[in-house]
This record gives structure tokens, sequence and C-alpha cells, in this order.
């Protein structure tokens, strides 16, 4: 579904990713592990398309296409989603207006119908008693004034709305208590199928006690220095980073 | 040099046919004004940014129009079933097209002509050109020349009228140029209330340039809301002076929103000559093309106790150009004034400017005045996080000023006329 071939990445002239190499098939849970400051934002961000990161070499395929050529927007709208690490606020935007256009330019795109008012509502209680969202923070701007709590759990209700084939979850995980944490877990467990793959950052081995990722990696450096299974998970949580970044030679 | 020898002909004729109108003194003393001044160039203070001279290139006819109930029809704005309508067409006040539900005792609408000889020539020869103490420059005095079809309107002590007053400008520019000089003088009686909605629609393909001055009193106690709505073609000009003189206590409320467009000169004058009036000025400005607008506002503190609050928003596009003066006078007299000011504008072209500028005069030194202006961009990352879900581009940007609009919009307080605002934003910004 997903492959990252040798992936080279520069912000503002500075080489962040120094040649990314990941294959993502449909179905798989792949985690991403790593120290701050590795680039798993930045992997994250160019997967997405986001403007200022420049990639230098590489190519990546998503679904057979070229995800590079493709715009933000194609990209959403092909099936990836990205959970953002730190969601904006946006004043003045409704969240359910934008989620109603964000779900109807992606029928668009696939020759589909818009979705009229009363079938999109009926989704969308369904999607929210699944994330546990309420109501009042849909009616209110898009993240504005939300808890960083209620900033995640808003991007986890995006993307039951979307029903993305690859979801990208950038530390979503981050600052949240036990409930929320599982609650997040759960709506990717929703949406995981056999079609559909997921692509967990995340910090901590907690996250993976809920969702049992089939492959984790560490990310160090604008490289991955080390993939396994989840026993690699529990052995970074129990001996920390250094076992595996002490040997990299940060100059190669 | 522009030839404007044809204005003579046009004065010598009004002063003939109309000498004894009551107002042959003020057109007299305003073309003066305007021989000795000229058209603004960028040397005269207050136009260093806006030029309209070159409007002048074409001699404009001054045919009678043929406007029908139908052409009106196309232009009117939502709530007009209930509202009191004043037509003007090519800037001259037509009795026919207009239609006021209002009865008399709450609202009165004379020809400007006919005030200046009945029962309110006190009030017309008092007020009537006020402005010009405080717009010396000759296209504000060639308004004054040309006061021909104005229109008075008097909202009678005590009275709010049910039905909102719409003032629509049709400028007929199906066969020639056009140029229209609207003038109108509005006195808002003690403890009474006006919501006044003003548009503006040149028909045809002609050019069309308007120069309308509208005067308003507010007397003790009353509340004034005032809309401007300014959406005409991309060929349409305007100098629009709004001139308010707020001679008791009183409230006043205004937004004016300049989406397409020519050259736009608005000047919004509020003179403060009671101690506690209490102003509001918001402004929205979403320009695109070569549209270029400029916002002067000016508010003369002249008592004691007022408060004022500016906020102008806009944005700048493509090759359109962005102009925001804001004058504050406080007088000597007018100790504890509170005067605050704001102006924000995003630049989304490298083509298009923006010139932002306050200008206090403060003469008293118990007062509280500030002012801020800013000039940025769009939000990148609001824009992707957009794009990210899917949503293309430009629809993104249209969402993300619509958001930067709408607390300015917030002000506009009849919902028909918000919606219909809205809706204008929306259908401005889609059209690439
Ligand atoms: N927009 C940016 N501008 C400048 N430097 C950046 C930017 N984004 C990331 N970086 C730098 O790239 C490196 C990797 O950052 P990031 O991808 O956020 O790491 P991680 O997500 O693994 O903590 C860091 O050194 C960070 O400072
Ligand atoms: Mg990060």
């Amino acid at each position: 579904m997903l492959s990252i071939k040798n992936i080279h990445a520069n912000v503002e002239g500075k080489e962040i990713l120094k040649g990314i190499n990941l294959e993502i098939k449909a179905g798989e849970v792949h985690a991403i592990m790593g120290p701050n400051g590795s680039g798993k934002s930045t992997l994250a961000s160019v997967l997405a398309g986001r403007e200022q990161y420049e990639v230098t070499a590489g190519e990546v395929s998503f679904l057979d296409k070229d995800l590079l050529e493709l715009s933000p927007e194609d990209r959403a709208r092909e099936g990836l989603f990205l959970a953002f690490q730190y969601p904006v606020e946006i004043p003045g935007v409704s969240t359910t207006n934008f989620i109603k256009a964000a779900v109807n330019e992606k029928r668009k795109y696939h020759g589909l119908e818009p979705l009229d008012s009363v079938s999109f509502l009926k989704i969308m209680k369904e999607k929210m008693k699944l994330v546990e969202i309420d109501q009042s923070l849909l009616s209110r701007s898009i993240n504005e004034g939300f808890s960083g709590g209620e900033k995640k759990r808003n991007e986890i209700f995006q993307m039951a709305m979307l029903e993305p084939k690859l979801a990208i979850l950038d530390e979503t995980d981050s600052g949240l208590d036990i409930d929320a944490l599982r609650i997040v877990a759960n709506g990717i467990n929703k949406l995981h199928s056999p079609e559909r793959a997921v692509l967990v950052i995340t910090h901590y081995q907690r996250l993976l006690d809920y969702i049992q990722p089939d492959y984790v990696h560490v990310l160090y450096n604008g490289r991955i220095v080390k993939s396994g299974t989840k026993e690699l998970a529990l052995e970074l949580e129990e001996k920390g980073y250094d076992f595996i970044t002490e040997g990299v030679d940060l100059n190669a | 040099m522009i030839d404007l020898t044809y204005l003579n002909d046009r004065f010598e004729h009004l002063q003939q046919a109309s000498a004894d109108d009551g107002i042959a003194v003020i057109r007299k003393n305003s073309f003066d004004s305007f021989n000795k001044t000229g058209l603004p160039t960028y040397r005269t203070e207050d136009w260093k940014y806006t030029s309209i001279s070159n409007l002048f290139d074409e001699s404009f006819a001054q045919a009678g129009h043929t406007i029908t109930l139908a052409d009106l029809d196309a232009l009117r704005m939502p709530g007009h079933h209930k509202a009191n309508e004043l037509v003007f067409v090519n800037g001259r006040f037509d009795a026919t097209l207009s239609n006021i539900l209002s009865t008399d005792d709450e609202l009165t609408v004379l020809s400007l002509k006919d005030a200046a000889k009945g029962e309110y020539k006190d009030l017309v020869a008092r007020y009537l050109n006020k402005s010009s103490e405080y717009m010396k420059d000759g296209v504000h005095a060639l308004n004054g020349a040309f006061i021909e079809e104005g229109v008075f309107v008097y909202i009678h002590k005590g009275k709010t009228p049910q039905h909102p007053l719409y003032i629509y400008h049709i400028l007929d520019g199906r066969d020639h140029p056009v140029m229209a000089q609207p003038r109108g003088l509005i006195y808002v009686a003690e403890n009474s209330r006006l919501q006044l909605t003003e548009t503006y629609a040149t028909l045809g393909v002609s050019d069309s340039f308007c120069n309308g001055v509208l005067e308003v009193v507010v007397d003790q106690n009353a509340y004034v809301e005032y809309y401007k709505i300014q959406n005409d073609k991309s060929n349409a000009s305007q100098v629009s002076t709004t001139h308010i003189t707020q001679i008791g206590r009183s409230y006043v409320h205004t937004v004016t929103v300049t989406l397409n467009g020519g050259v736009v000169r608005n000047n919004m004058n509020l003179v403060l000559d009671a101690a506690g009036n209490e102003t509001h000025l918001y402004g929205l400005y979403l320009l695109k093309g070569k549209t270029h607008a400029d916002n002067h506002t000016m508010i003369d503190n002249k008592q004691p106790n007022c408060f004022s609050n500016q906020l102008y928003k806009g944005i700048a596009d493509d090759f359109s150009t962005a102009v925001f003066n804001g004058k504050i006078m406080v007088q000597p007299d007018a100790q504890k004034t509170n005067s605050f000011q704001s102006n924000k504008n995003i630049l989304l072209s490298d083509n298009a400017t923006i010139n932002t500028k306050p200008q206090l005069e403060i003469f008293a030194d118990d007062v509280k005045c500030s002012h801020g202006c800013t000039v940025g961009q769009l939000d990148e990352e609001a824009l992707f996080y957009l794009r990210a879900r899917g949503i293309p581009k430009d629809k993104a940007e249209v969402l993300l000023l619509q958001a930067y609009a709408a607390d300015v919009l917030a002000h506009i307080k009849p919902m028909a006329i918000r919606a219909y605002v809205e809706k204008l934003i929306y259908e401005h910004l889609s059209i690439v």
C-alpha cells in the first residue's frame, strides 16, 4: 500500500530525513518510535505533503500512485490521513461544516454524490459515539479553545469520518489519560481492517498495549536504525533508546 | 490636462434652471471651491494613495434614464418587502421608483429642494454641507456644486420606524459612461432610531463614477445603524462620503463592506459634538483584480466623555490596493475621550499593495487613545490542515477568508443583510 524508498528531506536547508525505507501492506499496523527530534513528524509531514519540507531524493508510492506528485488534498482524497501531533486552531470555521466539506470533497473525487444533511448527521452521530466526542465540541470552531485531549479526540473523530486507507497517527497518544487513550485505541482498532493500514508514531509502549503492531521501527537521526516486532517496543520501554542509538554513527 | 469645461456648462445650466431652489448658494460656493482646488492629485493631503482624476478622462453622459421596476428588482436586497426603499438613478433621487412604507409621522421623505423651502428649511440651512468644513478637496466640492435631485429624510422624535431604510444607487452605464452625484441629508431626531443600508449597482458595461455625499445628523438619545455595501462592477468607481454629526448624546454603529469595484474611496466622518457620544465603526474589504479601496475614517472628538471604537479588516489579492487612514482628533474640550482603532490586513499576492496609517491629533491631556495596524499572511498551518483533510486549496482559502471576515460581519445586526453580505462574499471569493 505504501512504499517509501530512500527518502531524503530537508527543512530550511537542513537535512532531516537521511534515507528512509519502509513498506506497509494493507492490513498491517506499524509503529515508529524514537527520541525527540529524530524526524518522525517530518516523515509524517512529507507523506501528507507539507510544502516546507523539501524532498531531495527517493520515492514514495501509495496505492500504486506516485505520492509525491499529488497535492495534499489529493493525497487525503486518495485515502491518506494524518492525525497531527499539534492540531491547529482555526477560529471562525465550524468543525461540523469543515468535516462535512472534507467528506464531500472526498466523495466527489471518487465520483460519488455529496451526502445530504440527514445522512451526514446520521454518520456523524455514529462516529461521535465511537470516539465519545461531544456535540458541543463539533459546533465550535475547529480546535478553538479545545484541551490537548479534545484536540486529539477530534483528530480521531475526523479519521473515523473519513475512513482512510492509511492512517498516520503522530503521537496521538501523547498527553492522554488512560480513558482517552482507550478511546483513541478503540477508534484505531475499529478502523483497522484487511484493506486498511495504520502507522502510529509514538513515544510510549502503552498505546501498543491496545493496538498490537505487526512491526515496530526505531527512527533515529533521520534513519530507521532498527525494525522488529512488538517485542522491540517492550525492549525499548525497558532499556531506553540508548541501547540502539549508542552504536549509530551520526555522520554516516 | 483633463478637460473639465463640460462641467462649467452643466453648472451654468443647473444654476439657471434652479436659481431659487434654496441650494443655489451652496452650489455656487462649492463650484468656486472646486475651481480653486481642482481634482485631488497625489500631492493633495489625504489623497496620497488614491487617484481619481483619470476617471474624468471621458466626459460622462448626463442622459435621462429608463430604469424600470424590473431593473430595480434584480438589485433589491433581502428584506426589501418590509423596507423603506429610496432609489437614486444616476445620482438623482427618484420618487417614483422609491417606496416608503412607514407613515409620515414616523419617517418623512422629501426631495432636498422641497425640504430646503418648507417646514424643514431651518434644518437644511443649518446642516446641509456641514461636511465641507472637513472636506476641503475638489471632489467633495464637485458634489456640492451639482446638488440637484437630492433627498431629505427626517426620523421623527421618539419614533422607531418598523421598516429599515434601504438606499439603492443605480448607475445606468448601458449606453455611455456615467457619473452620478447623489446627495442626501438625514435627520435622526431625539429618541428615535434609524437602520440604514446603502448599496450601489451599475447597469451595462460602461464605466461609472459615483461621487456621493450623505450627511446624517443624530440628535439626543438617538440610535443609528448604518451599513454600506459596495460590490459593483470592476469599472465602477466611487467616492462615498458619509458625514455623521452626533449633536446630542447618541449611539452610532456603521459597517462598510467593500468587495468588487474600480477605485473606491470611502470617507467615513464622525463628528462627536455632544458629551458622552458612542460610536462604532467597522469595515471589511476583500479586494481582488485591480480594485483599489481606500477607507478614510475621521473621528472628531469635540466634547468630553465620548467613546469610539474602530475595527477595519481586509485582504488584498491579485493586483489590488487597500488603503486605510484613520484620523482621530481630540479637541481641547474633549477630556476623557476613549478612542480605539485597529486595522488588520492580509496580503495575498506579491502584486497587491496595502497602505495603512493611523493619524492622531490630540489636543486634550486626559484621553485614552490606541491604534494598531497589522499586515499579515493567511495562516499556512491552517491552510495545510484543511488541505490535509481533502479540501482543495482554493476552497480552503475561501473558508479561511470567510472566517477572517466573520468578526466584522458579526456586527451587521439585521440577519437578512448579514446573510446577504455573506452570500456576496462567498460568491466574490469563489470566482477566480
Ligand atoms: N518546520 C521546521 N523548521 C525547522 N526545523 C524543523 C522543522 N520541523 C522540524 N524541524 C527539525 O527537524 C528535526 C526533526 O523534527 P521532528 O520531525 O519534529 O522530530 P520528532 O517528531 O521525531 O520529534 C528537529 O531537529 C527539528 O528541530
Ligand atoms: Mg514529532
